[in-house]
């Protein structure tokens, strides 16, 4: 079930401030520390991230829930690696007949999956406490993103959690016609694709129809769209984009510092 | 304004054969209240979305004129306001305010006029909420009830309802009609399609039919429309008022017991549920919204598997497989002995023809290309589908898909057929087939269920009515199961 709705205090420091200020410091903020291979730079970050939990109004408990398919990939990640790492080097700290882990691979592992927390849980936190209409809203008025776009987008949004319902309809639709694929991987195929395909033509008919609606409500009207829900983006949020990128250069700077930054161009 | 002037209109959508409307002259007065009827394929939709000027003039061929006001409908879309069958793709946004507000936004209502015309549009629909509240958590009337405020918070000169109670059971239904009838003030020109003529008529001072080839078959109050056309308009699949169809009632007494629920339920959907199925016996489910009746079908159907309790199939269903459940039959076996009929019919349609679709059950369950063809022949003639036979399903009207997706599930002949609301949005000619259908399966000794909101089809049909209430719900919205028992009830509705 792909949950939309905003978790966490809605009236913390940072939960409360404009959506697009949120996106733009979880932007810059990754967009810096990809710039580095090391582990030095993501681990700070990451402390970051967690020391700001509080202030965006999120449990520790909460952030999970969010984030366990980040932590599945990072067991994906560390598995993987261990398994079929090229570079074997450093000393041996397990030998188990065919897999041997090093030192080496454990520093690329771990170095990997820093990384990953470290880039993905800001985009995670901003998700986390904001709420998709605001989202929209503030792309429209603060972002000048095209109404047709972000309100059209979230309306259609609505619409996902029904697609999950009506693949489970269309699926016992065709067992009582008698259709079910069995054991046979190809039949299986052939099934997931004509199930798909129904979905895709239910999918595309309401999306029609609602968009007859919208326009009917002169969506289409091509004049300028007043607002009911005024965003406003004020110094605060102009701070939280400035606090987020010299955070983030403050990491970089440590891991130049203690000679550990690995830049990933050159 | 308000006013309507139609002169020789027509329109044909890009790629038909077929115009979808033709030859319609028409003049409908400021505030006047129009009930616009005609067979299902008459084009009264196409009408609707021509005056709301959502008929882009690429999107196909026109012929005469069409204005709203004197002017084109494309000219005038602020004056028109159109409110669909379906709730779920009208609403736009998550809050129901924001939603009313939607429209005011496109229309550049000030942003300080905004808030208190979506209040004042809530009010006069008799919206019972906050404007903070999920659109997702309103029943299906009320998000009804919040389209048409989302409507009417833009002060249209013509309000155009197609079908706006369709998919709403009674209670829902009538809470859209007295919504309707107090919102509208004297200068709105409402024009209202509707299949249930009866409970829509206290709404309207004329009415107009359309004719199946084109024209206006019939235009003047209810009185002088429905006193000089009626017989040949419930001929036509028209729903007249005041006439009933002769109930059929079984030929002969219930035979074996094909199935029994033994507390069966899925928390929080259903509440436990004891009841058994006979052969030559027609069964309607009837209940509220959300309580249920569909997952019941399902259940019943062996489509889902159960939350508690169990469905236990009789040998006379199943032969040896009596001692599984019918959710662990492979899908032919079930496919066999239990047909199922779902609420939308598209649902069930895997092939590209109609022929194809009634054959499909059939190869699939192991029969030989001869008994194939002479079982799909049956069929085609038997649901009036013979002309269609190579036609995409997809492509069917309302009334002709749902009667393909009947025939598909007679297909296999299975001894117990379970239907979901089939009558739903049926014109009155379809509707007296399936009647007749059903009671045919009947009295050849199948069994029935049918879900239903319908009151008219359970009077002409059931043998037996069980009526399910609604899970109680928790604080938090999740369904108690200790306490779900249910009122069954038995005995013959007339």
């Amino acid at each position: 079930m792909i949950s939309l709705q905003p978790v966490g205090r809605p009236d913390a420091p940072l939960a409360r401030r404009n959506p697009v200020a949120k996106l733009a410091a979880a932007l810059l903020f990754t967009f810096a520390l990809m710039a580095t291979l090391d582990p030095v730079a993501p681990a700070i970050a990451i402390a970051v991230e967690l020391a700001v939990l509080p202030l965006f109004g999120l449990r520790p408990r909460e952030l999970v829930r969010r984030a366990w398919p980040l932590l599945a990939g990072a067991g994906g990640i560390l598995v993987t690696l261990m398994l079929f790492a090229a570079d074997r080097s450093g000393r041996v700290l397990l030998d188990a007949g065919p897999v041997v882990v090093t030192s080496g691979v454990l520093v690329t592992a771990l170095g990997l999956v820093l990384r990953l927390f470290a880039v993905a849980l800001p985009g995670v936190l901003v998700f986390a406490t904001t709420d998709p209409t605001d989202l929209a809203d503030a792309l429209v008025q603060n972002a000048r993103a095209p109404a047709r776009f972000a309100i059209g987008a979230l309306a259609a949004f609505r619409l996902l959690p029904l697609l999950g319902q009506e693949w489970q309809m269309i699926t016992m639709a065709r067992r009582a016609r008698g259709v079910e694929a069995g054991r046979s991987p190809v039949a299986r195929l052939r099934l997931f694709v004509s199930t798909a395909f129904t979905l895709l033509v239910g999918a595309i008919r309401r999306g029609t129809r609602l968009a007859v609606a919208m326009d009917a409500r002169g969506f289409d009207a091509g004049v300028a769209r007043t607002v009911a829900r005024r965003q406003h983006f004020g110094t605060a949020d102009w701070l939280l984009v400035v606090g987020a990128t010299a955070l983030a250069g403050a990491a970089l700077g440590v891991s130049v510092a203690l000679g550990t930054f690995r830049p990933l161009l050159g | 304004m308000g006013e309507v002037r139609l002169r020789g209109f027509g329109w044909r959508h890009a790629g038909r054969r077929a115009w979808a409307l033709r030859g319609v002259d028409l003049r409908v007065e400021r505030g006047e209240r129009v009930l616009l009827l005609g067979p299902s394929g008459a084009g009264k939709s196409t009408l609707l979305a021509a005056l709301a000027g959502l008929l882009p003039e690429d999107s196909g061929e026109q012929e005469g004129t069409i204005e709203v006001d004197g002017r084109s409908p494309h000219a005038v879309r602020e004056r028109v306001g159109i409110v669909f069958q379906d709730p779920q793709t009208q609403l736009v946004m998550a809050r129901c305010g924001d939603d009313v507000a939607f429209g005011l936004e496109n229309r550049a209502v000030p942003a300080e006029e905004i808030w208190p015309r979506v209040d004042e549009a809530l009010a006069r629909v008799g919206f019972r909420y906050h404007r903070d509240r999920p659109t997702a958590a309103l029943s299906g009337g009320e998000q009804q009830r919040l389209a048409l405020a989302g409507v009417l918070a833009l002060r249209p000169g013509l309000l155009l309802l197609d079908e706006p109670t369709a998919n709403l059971d009674p209670g829902g239904a009538a809470l859209i009609r007295s919504a309707i009838a107090d919102a509208l003030d004297d200068d709105t020109t409402l024009i209202l399609v509707e299949h249930r003529v009866a409970e829509a008529l206290p709404l309207v001072d004329r009415v107009i039919v359309l004719e199946a080839g084109g024209g206006v078959r019939a235009d003047g109050t209810p009185e002088a429309v429905f006193g000089t056309h009626g017989d040949a308009l419930a001929a036509d699949g028209v729903w007249v008022p005041g006439r009933t169809v002769s109930p059929r009632r079984a030929a002969a007494p219930a035979g074996d017991v094909l199935v029994t629920t033994e507390r069966l339920g899925l928390p929080p959907r259903l509440a436990d549920t004891d009841l058994e199925v006979r052969a030559g016996e027609a069964l309607a489910v009837l209940g509220p919204n959300g309580a249920g009746k569909s997952t019941l079908a399902l259940l019943l159907g062996g489509l889902l598997r159960p939350g508690t309790g169990r469905v236990a199939a009789r040998p006379e269903l199943a032969d040896a497989d009596a001692r599984t459940p019918p959710h662990r039959w492979p899908a032919p076996a079930l496919a066999r002995r239990i047909g199922s009929v779902f609420q939308d019919p598209e649902h069930q349609f895997v092939t590209g023809t109609v022929f194809d679709e009634l054959a499909l059950g059939l190869r699939r369950t192991g029969a030989s290309e001869a008994t194939v063809w002479e079982r799909v022949d049956q069929l085609l003639e038997r649901l009036r589908l013979a002309r269609l036979a190579g036609a995409n399903p997809y492509t069917l009207s309302g009334g002709e898909a749902r009667r393909l997706s009947v025939a598909t599930a007679l297909a296999t002949a299975p001894r117990l057929l379970i239907c979901d609301e089939p009558t739903f949005g049926q014109d009155r000619r379809t509707w007296r087939e399936l009647v007749e259908l059903f009671a045919d399966l009947r009295d050849d000794g199948h069994g029935l269920v049918t879900v239903t909101h319908d009151a008219e089809f359970v009077a002409a049909l059931a043998d037996r009515t069980v009526t399910l209430d609604r899970p109680p719900t928790t604080r938090d919205g999740t369904a108690a199961t200790e306490d779900g028992a249910i009122e069954t009830a038995a005995g013959v509705p007339r």
